[in-house]
């Protein structure tokens, strides 16, 4: 009998590698869906000194910036050329003026976290998104606010996005504490720890 | 709502199962091929130094093909933890790799896997009695758990499926329940349940069948049969999202509070 064959072939750039493209928006939450409205919505930046808190208005009031990304989740999944709407998370940290620190540690509504580099969060596109494909950002896709880090696997795009605490120390957060890799950067196919 | 802060402190960092160091590439020949349903087997394998696993987990299988090109996919151990590995397929008309592994590939061949892996949707014994709520294929990681449940410990099971052909493992339910420790409840979203028992077979006679999607009346009764709310329940939903969404509204709303369950979504 044959063996596996697989697809015919199309190489695309874009691809990571272990990655499948889907036409699909599969959701991959660790808990229940956080059902929030974008009244109850608030985001807290700190870094134990300089700390805001911006509501919807609040982070709408700097304008809504478009963004055509690929993503990539580490269940092997991949969506490319993605539209999303939101505001630069570098703004923010401007406006709050938080920068110094080197690690982030993010938490959700829920309980959810996520530890990054702030570099990850300023240096590349990095957004508080609040529309996907020009629909607000349903609940099970983290809505009404998500963070979007899109050149890293999407668990590190935490859903429904409560507070991003600038640390000195960098704290594993909710799946990196489970076995995940730190960083999980898709091109270099950090999955799992020790990748 | 205010125990987020117990979901990353104690139950992330509590449960820090999987391994820490690089997880590497398996050969993983197969074994056993079990006929679930029509288009679903399950694939026991042999992996040389399997290091076995904990109830839930899941591990990512590569498939290579002649020319090199590789494909990989995550799936659910259905397996228990001291046994081999074994995979659930459940074929995706028109996937890569699901008809591959469902249609062609034959007892000896080889793939690749990688794991166990996951440190959340898993069941290390703690939290007991189990209540198991899956829809279609997300009974093979519930699998692993009532296998991996002590037989005089009651398991409750609630699944869900479009018509009883499509249930996994009706046999090992229907023994299961018939021993006395497991009960099972089949919800069947797109059929009925026919008059005529014994036109289903055996093994489904011996399960609670119900019509339609799974209602908020089993769920209690399910929750009541777990000692209730008070008992702290280990609770496992796993399935497609809405399927998911769904059980999670009922099980909240017979009183359980949602962030003491451990979901998995597919789809």
């Amino acid at each position: 009998m044959a063996g596996f064959q697989g697809r015919p072939r199309e190489r695309d750039d874009r691809m990571p590698p272990g990655q499948y493209l889907t036409r699909d928006f599969p959701v991959l939450t660790a808990g229940p869906t956080e059902v929030l409205s974008p009244d109850e919505w608030q985001l807290t930046i700190t870094d134990g000194t300089s700390t805001g808190t911006f509501d919807w208005d609040g982070l709408h009031a700097f304008g809504l910036e478009t963004l055509t990304t690929d993503i990539h989740c580490v269940t092997h999944w991949s969506k490319l050329g993605t539209t999303w709407r939101g505001v630069r998370v570098s703004t923010l940290f401007d406006v709050v003026g938080v920068d110094d620190l080197p690690y982030a540690l993010v938490t959700s509504y829920g309980g959810y976290t996520t530890n990054l580099q702030v570099e990850d969060l300023v240096e590349r596109d990095a957004m508080i998104a609040v529309e996907f494909e020009g629909e607000p950002l349903e609940p099970e896709h983290g809505g009404p606010a998500r963070l979007l880090v899109p050149h890293l696997y999407l668990w590190k795009s935490a859903k429904w996005v409560s507070r991003i605490d600038l640390v000195e120390e960098d704290t594993p957060g909710f799946w990196e504490a489970a076995g995940y890799h730190n960083h999980g950067d898709p091109f270099l196919e950090q999955r799992y720890h020790g990748d | 709502m205010t125990d987020g802060p117990r979901l990353s402190g104690t139950r992330a960092g509590g449960l820090r199962v999987a391994p820490l160091v690089h997880l590497a590439w398996r050969k993983a020949a197969v074994d056993l091929v079990v006929e679930e349903t029509a288009d679903a087997h399950t694939l026991v394998l042999d992996v040389a130094g399997w290091p076995g696993s904990v109830a839930g987990q899941h591990v990512d299988v590569r498939l290579t093909a002649p020319d090199g090109y590789q494909a990989t996919r995550s799936y659910s151990l259905a397996s228990g933890p001291g046994e081999p590995p074994a995979l659930t397929v459940q074929e995706v008309p028109g996937g890569e790799v699901s008809p591959y592994l469902v249609r062609d590939i034959a007892v000896g061949e080889t793939v690749e896997l990688r794991g166990p892996i996951g440190g959340y949707f898993v069941w290390t014994g703690a939290r007991r009695p189990l209540l198991l709520v899956g829809g279609g294929s997300g009974l093979a990681p519930l699998r692993a758990m009532w296998r991996a449940a002590d037989p005089a410990e009651p398991v409750v099971v609630v699944a869900s499926v479009t018509e009883p052909a499509r249930l996994l493992y009706a046999v090992e339910l229907a023994e299961r329940v018939a021993a006395g420790n497991v009960s099972a409840t089949v919800h069947l979203s797109r059929a009925d349940v026919p008059d005529d028992a014994e036109r289903l077979g055996t093994p489904l006679q011996a399960l609670s069948l119900r019509t339609g999607r799974v209602a908020s009346t089993t769920v209690t009764q399910a929750l009541t049969a777990c000692g209730g709310t008070e008992a702290d329940p280990g609770v496992f939903v796993c399935g497609p999202t809405t399927f998911v969404e769904a059980m999670i509204h009922l099980l909240a709303g017979a009183g359980l509070d949602p962030r003491s369950i451990r979901a998995e979504r597919f789809g």
